[in-house]
């Protein structure tokens, strides 16, 4: 307790002191550093959220059949293949975003392919492009999705939809009216935990992406690390939590506060 | 046993054999496809290690080599940063798993006063972006006039550590049958007794999870660390300083050593899995 609630009490008092790190700093209730980011950094704000946003969608549709395959016909075999889901975690996050820009430098197989398909023109590249930091950070984050996903869905009780099909439901009515409602726990968890993580990366933003793309968690970093403004620095830091939370209060109006509170603890 | 053995249905028509069929196959190719799309990165990370690159970027295939392997601290740094990593991995889930197996027990255990709030506590962390954490951890030891090293990376891996720690130990001690303490009690064990001889054993498994989820945890480590590691460079920070001038393809020896470690072990816990699951039937 001791080792979250008091750093971030400090990150709170900092973020309302003014000065510089020669002068000092002194606390005098500078609200103004929230309003400065909010002013100077209102497109990394959006840019993080909508990032974010769209890599949880897409982690989410494209782990859920295969959550589903694993969980439903998996067999003796669920493990060995929840294992290759989590096997990218195993390789350092940098690494695995190093392989990334690898795999989208511009002289790459996936550049030439989108090339000759002419959906690329012959200059376009998908390094620092937005469509790259998505993808990693879709990549990056997808086994968070898929394991919620297929706790919740392995422990649906087959009967369930046999019952359902038994009813004259199709089978697509059984997974709509069934499966599906039954999975949502692993839904809201799979969201929650892929997107919080998502909207504070900026590892994808500086590897993946140019200046353009940057990341909230690109300025909080750079203001702390090189800038050394750390009042706006802590300033900003507050606001993408603030901005998470209404974030995840905004979703837990949609999908209902018990099943938030039911997956969080 | 979930989708056809049900009576009383109406005749499938061949027609509809042959779709459920394919939709069946759909959804293994298409699992497939994710494998492959989730592996690859991995390869192409394993497949580098062994490129002979001529310019400074390890970025197109050049020629194969053992070279990378062979001589896998050639570069300056590099050695130094697996050290140091390794030591605060080690003390970190140590330290972590003993405080964490400790709170757990309490939580599970004693109803106390705040014992809600713990638990939400507890879950913060998990739920808060990395870069929040470290950013706090680094106000925090800028206000104390901490030197920057060491100790203020292993102080903040340990931070993020127990929380993992704690939700592991918990799992299974939620699941714990109280029963058998109460037996060891009657037969004459002290609590000391009881928890050396039952309940350690008992949640033993759950302690060794926690202590290499830590360890994994604080090994692949970067955006803590960066905020509160100072000079000191542990590898993620050296692959980081690495990757701003073009990574050697040494980054990929490692990255492919580490990966190959956690795979067998996490593969050996699946096979033993498996094997006891087998014989319990």
């Amino acid at each position: 307790m001791v080792f979250f609630v008091v750093p971030l009490g400090f990150l709170g008092y900092q973020s309302l002191e003014s000065g510089n790190i020669d002068f000092g700093y002194a606390f005098n209730w500078a609200w103004g550093n929230y309003w400065h980011a909010l002013r100077d950094y209102r497109a990394q704000f959006v840019r993080s959220i909508e990032y974010a946003g769209i890599a949880t969608l897409l982690a989410l549709i494209i782990s859920y059949p295969v959550a589903y395959w694993i969980a439903f016909r998996g067999g003796r075999w669920k493990n060995l293949l929840l294992l290759f889901i989590v096997a990218p975690f195993f390789v350092t996050y940098l690494i695995r975003t190093l392989a990334w820009e690898t795999i989208l430098s511009d002289n790459g197989f996936v550049v030439n392919t989108l090339q000759s398909l002419h959906v690329l023109g012959p200059g376009g590249r998908l390094l620092a492009t937005s469509t790259a930091v998505v993808t990693g950070i879709t990549y990056n984050f997808l086994p968070f999705m898929a394991l919620p996903l297929y706790v919740s869905l392995e422990q649906i009780d087959g009967r369930m939809i046999e019952a359902a099909e038994d009813l004259y439901a199709s089978k697509f009515q059984a997974f709509l009216r069934v499966t599906l409602p039954l999975s949502l726990p692993g839904v809201v968890a799979g969201t929650l935990l892929t997107f919080i993580p998502a909207a504070g990366d900026f590892i994808n933003a500086q590897l993946l992406g140019g200046p353009e793309n940057h990341m909230i968690g690109n300025v909080i970093q750079s203001k702390f690390l090189e800038l050394t403004d750390y009042p706006a620095a802590a300033a900003m830091s507050f606001l993408l939590m603030a901005g998470i939370l209404v974030a995840v209060a905004a979703y837990a109006r949609v999908v209902g506060t018990e099943q938030l509170t039911g997956t969080a603890v | 046993m979930s989708s056809v053995a049900a009576p009383a249905r109406r005749e499938r028509t061949v027609l509809a054999t042959v779709l459920a069929f394919v939709r069946r196959k759909a959804l293994a190719v298409y699992s497939l496809l994710f494998f492959a799309y989730l592996l690859l990165p991995i390869a192409i990370v394993i497949v580098f290690s062994f490129n002979h690159p001529t310019g400074k970027f390890n970025y197109t295939w050049q020629g194969f080599t053992w070279d990378n392997w062979r001589y896998w601290d050639g570069v300056p740094g590099i050695r130094s940063a697996i050290v140091l990593s390794l030591e605060i991995a080690l003390v970190a889930s140590l330290v972590a798993t003993a405080l964490g197996t400790m709170i757990a027990l309490a939580l599970v255990r004693y109803g106390f006063r705040g014992r809600g709030t713990t638990n939400i506590l507890i879950f913060l962390p998990l739920s808060t972006p990395e870069i929040v954490l470290g950013a706090s951890l680094l106000t925090l030891f800028l206000n104390l006039n901490v030197i920057f090293g060491f100790w203020t990376i292993l102080i903040a891996h340990i931070m993020f550590c127990i929380s993992f720690a704690v939700v592991t130990v918990k799992a299974r001690l939620v699941g714990f049958d109280r029963h058998l303490e109460e037996a060891a009690m009657d037969l004459g064990a002290n609590e000391w007794m009881t928890f050396q001889k039952v309940t350690l054993p008992l949640i033993a498994p759950a302690i060794l999870a926690a202590l290499l989820l830590c360890f994994a945890i604080s090994i692949d480590d970067f955006v803590v660390t960066y905020f509160n590691s100072g000079s000191k460079v542990t590898f993620p920070l050296f692959v980081w300083g690495a990757a701003r001038v073009g990574a050697p393809p040494q980054v990929n020896v490692i990255g492919t050593a580490i990966f190959v470690v956690a795979l067998t072990a996490m593969l050996a816990n699946v096979l033993i899995q498996t094997y006891r699951s087998k014989g319990a039937e």
